[in-house]
C-alpha cells in the first residue's frame, strides 16, 4: 500500500493545541476564582458558626467565646484571628454576660478506626476536670463508631473527667485512658463502649494528648483569663 | 450507543427522549452501572444519596453544556485533557458551594465531593454525548443522566437508611424499639441492597421480555 492511497491524517498544528488548552484553562481558572470568591463568606460564616457551636456545646454557659493559643515554649497569648502559628494548640475562653470566665474549650484529635476523630472538650478550672464532650469531625462506622456522639453511658464518662496537673505543673498526675467496657475504677479513665473501642480509645487519647500539652501552659496563666480582655 | 444520530427536526419530543434517557432506559446506577464508588460510599442515608446525586448532577449538566459549546473549538488530541479540567473546574465549584451550603453535608460526604472528578459517568457523558450534540441536547440529557444517578442512589440510600437505621430522611419509622441491621449501614450493605435492586429489575426486564415475546407470537399466530 502506498502513502498516497491513504488520506493524509488530519494533523492540528502545535499553536492550536496550546492555544485551546491555554483559553480552556483560563476560562476555567475564571469560574474557580470566581465561584471560591463568592462562597468564601458564607463557607467562612458557616465555620465560625459550628465552632462556636461545638464550643457552646461543652461550656453551655459562655455567652461569648475568645479565641486563644497555647505557645510550644509556654504561655498563653489572644490570638489575632487569621491563620494560627505552627506548633500552637488553640483553644477558647467562654465567658458569661458579666465578663467572667465560665470555662475552656478545646480540640483533641487521634486516629480513630477510619480517620481522625475531632473532639472538642470542655476544662473547668476549679474542678480541673473535663466536663463535656462533643464531636468535631469523624468518619467512623455509622452504627458502631458513631455512637460517641449519642451512647448515653460513654458521655457520662465526661462530665467530670480528671486531668489534675502535677504539682510542678508539668503534666497530668493520671494519664487519661479508654479502659475495655466495664473495668472503669478511677475518675480519669474512660469507660469505653462495648464494639466502639477503637473509637473510644482515639477520644481518650486524643483528649490525654491535648491535655498534656495544654493544661501545663494554661493552668499557670489562669488568672489572666479570669476576666475577659 | 443508541443515540448517535444528530438532532432531527421534532426537536421537542427529541429533547424529551434525550431527558428521559438517563432516568430510566440507560440509568446509569441500574443500568449502565457506572459511577459505582459513590454509589456504595455515600448511599448510608437518603439525603446523603441525594446531595451527593444532585453534586453530580450539576457537574454533569455544567461541564456537558461547556463541552458541547466548545465541540468544535477542541482538537480531538486534547479532547480528554479539556474534558478533564473542565469536569474539574465545575467539581471546584459544587466543592466550595456545598461548604457555602452546609457543613455537616460536607463532612457527610467527604472526599466523594471531590472524587466527582472522577466518576466516569462524567468523563463518558462528556465524551459519548456532549462532544457530538449541540448545547441544548447535550445538556438535557447530562441532567437526565444526573437525576437519574440520584434516583439510583436515593432508591439504595433509602433502602439502607430505613433497614440500617430505622428512619427515612431522619425521620424515625418504627419507634425506639426497632433494632437496626447495622450491617446495611457498612460497606457490605451496599452492594445487598445494590444486588437486591438488579434483581427485582433483571425479574422486571425477564417477565417483560416473556410478555412481548407471547405478544408477538400470538400476533403472528393469527395472521
Amino acid at each position: 500500500m502506498s502513502a498516497e492511497t491513504l488520506a493524509a491524517p488530519q494533523v492540528t498544528p502545535t499553536a492550536v493545541l496550546l492555544r485551546v488548552l491555554g483559553i480552556v484553562s483560563a476560562i476555567c481558572g475564571l469560574i474557580i476564582v470566581g465561584s471560591y470568591e463568592i462562597t468564601l463568606p458564607a463557607a467562612n460564616a458557616n465555620r465560625r458558626i459550628a465552632l462556636e457551636r461545638a464550643v457552646l456545646k461543652v461550656v453551655p454557659t459562655a455567652k461569648t467565646i475568645a479565641e486563644y493559643y497555647a505557645l510550644p515554649a509556654g504561655g498563653i497569648e489572644q490570638a489575632k484571628g487569621g491563620e494560627a502559628p505552627a506548633g500552637v494548640a488553640k483553644f477558647y475562653a467562654g465567658y458569661d454576660d458579666a465578663g467572667k470566665l465560665t470555662g475552656i474549650a478545646a480540640e483533641a484529635g487521634a486516629k480513630g478506626y477510619a480517620d481522625l476523630v475531632r473532639v472538642m472538650f470542655g476544662y473547668d478550672p476549679v474542678c480541673q476536670c473535663v466536663t463535656g464532650i462533643s464531636v468535631v469531625s469523624m468518619r467512623e462506622t455509622p452504627g458502631i463508631g458513631d455512637k460517641i456522639l449519642i451512647d448515653k453511658d460513654f458521655l457520662a464518662n465526661f462530665k467530670e473527667l480528671d486531668v489534675k496537673l502535677k504539682e510542678d505543673m508539668s503534666a497530668l498526675v493520671n494519664e487519661v485512658k479508654a479502659v475495655k467496657h466495664g473495668t472503669k475504677t478511677n475518675p480519669w479513665q474512660i469507660d469505653a463502649i462495648a464494639g466502639a473501642t477503637v473509637t473510644s480509645r482515639a477520644v481518650g487519647k486524643g483528649i490525654n494528648d491535648a491535655a498534656q500539652f495544654l493544661l501545663p501552659k494554661l493552668v499557670p496563666n489562669i488568672e489572666k483569663l479570669k476576666v475577659k480582655s | 450507543m443508541s443515540t448517535n444520530t444528530p438532532v432531527s427536526t421534532a426537536t421537542a419530543p427529541r429533547n424529551m427522549q434525550e431527558f428521559m434517557e438517563g432516568i430510566w432506559e440507560r440509568n446509569p446506577v441500574f443500568v449502565m452501572v457506572l459511577g459505582m464508588c459513590p454509589t456504595m460510599a455515600v448511599t448510608v442515608s437518603a439525603i446523603n444519596s441525594i446531595s451527593m446525586g444532585l453534586a453530580t448532577t450539576f457537574v454533569l449538566a455544567a461541564s456537558c453544556w461547556l463541552v458541547s459549546l466548545l465541540r468544535h473549538v477542541i482538537p480531538k488530541e486534547v479532547r480528554i485533557a479539556t474534558y478533564i479540567v473542565i469536569i474539574a473546574t465545575f467539581v471546584t465549584v459544587v466543592d466550595y458551594a456545598i461548604q457555602a451550603i452546609s457543613l455537616e453535608m460536607y463532612e457527610a460526604l467527604g472526599a466523594y465531593i471531590q472524587l466527582i472528578v472522577a466518576n466516569c459517568l462524567v468523563l463518558g457523558r462528556a465524551e459519548a454525548h456532549a462532544a457530538k450534540f449541540p448545547p441544548v441536547a447535550a445538556t438535557l440529557n447530562a441532567t437526565g443522566m444526573g437525576l437519574g444517578f440520584t434516583l439510583g442512589l436515593t432508591m439504595i440510600g433509602g433502602v439502607r437508611e430505613i433497614l440500617g437505621n430505622g428512619t427515612l430522611l431522619g425521620i424515625s419509622l418504627f419507634g425506639a424499639d426497632f433494632q437496626p441491621w447495622v450491617v446495611m449501614v457498612l460497606p457490605p450493605g451496599g452492594f445487598f441492597v445494590m444486588g437486591g435492586w438488579l434483581l427485582l429489575f433483571a425479574i422486571y426486564r425477564e417477565r417483560k421480555d416473556r410478555g412481548n415475546a407471547a405478544r408477538t407470537a400470538e400476533a403472528s399466530h393469527g395472521a
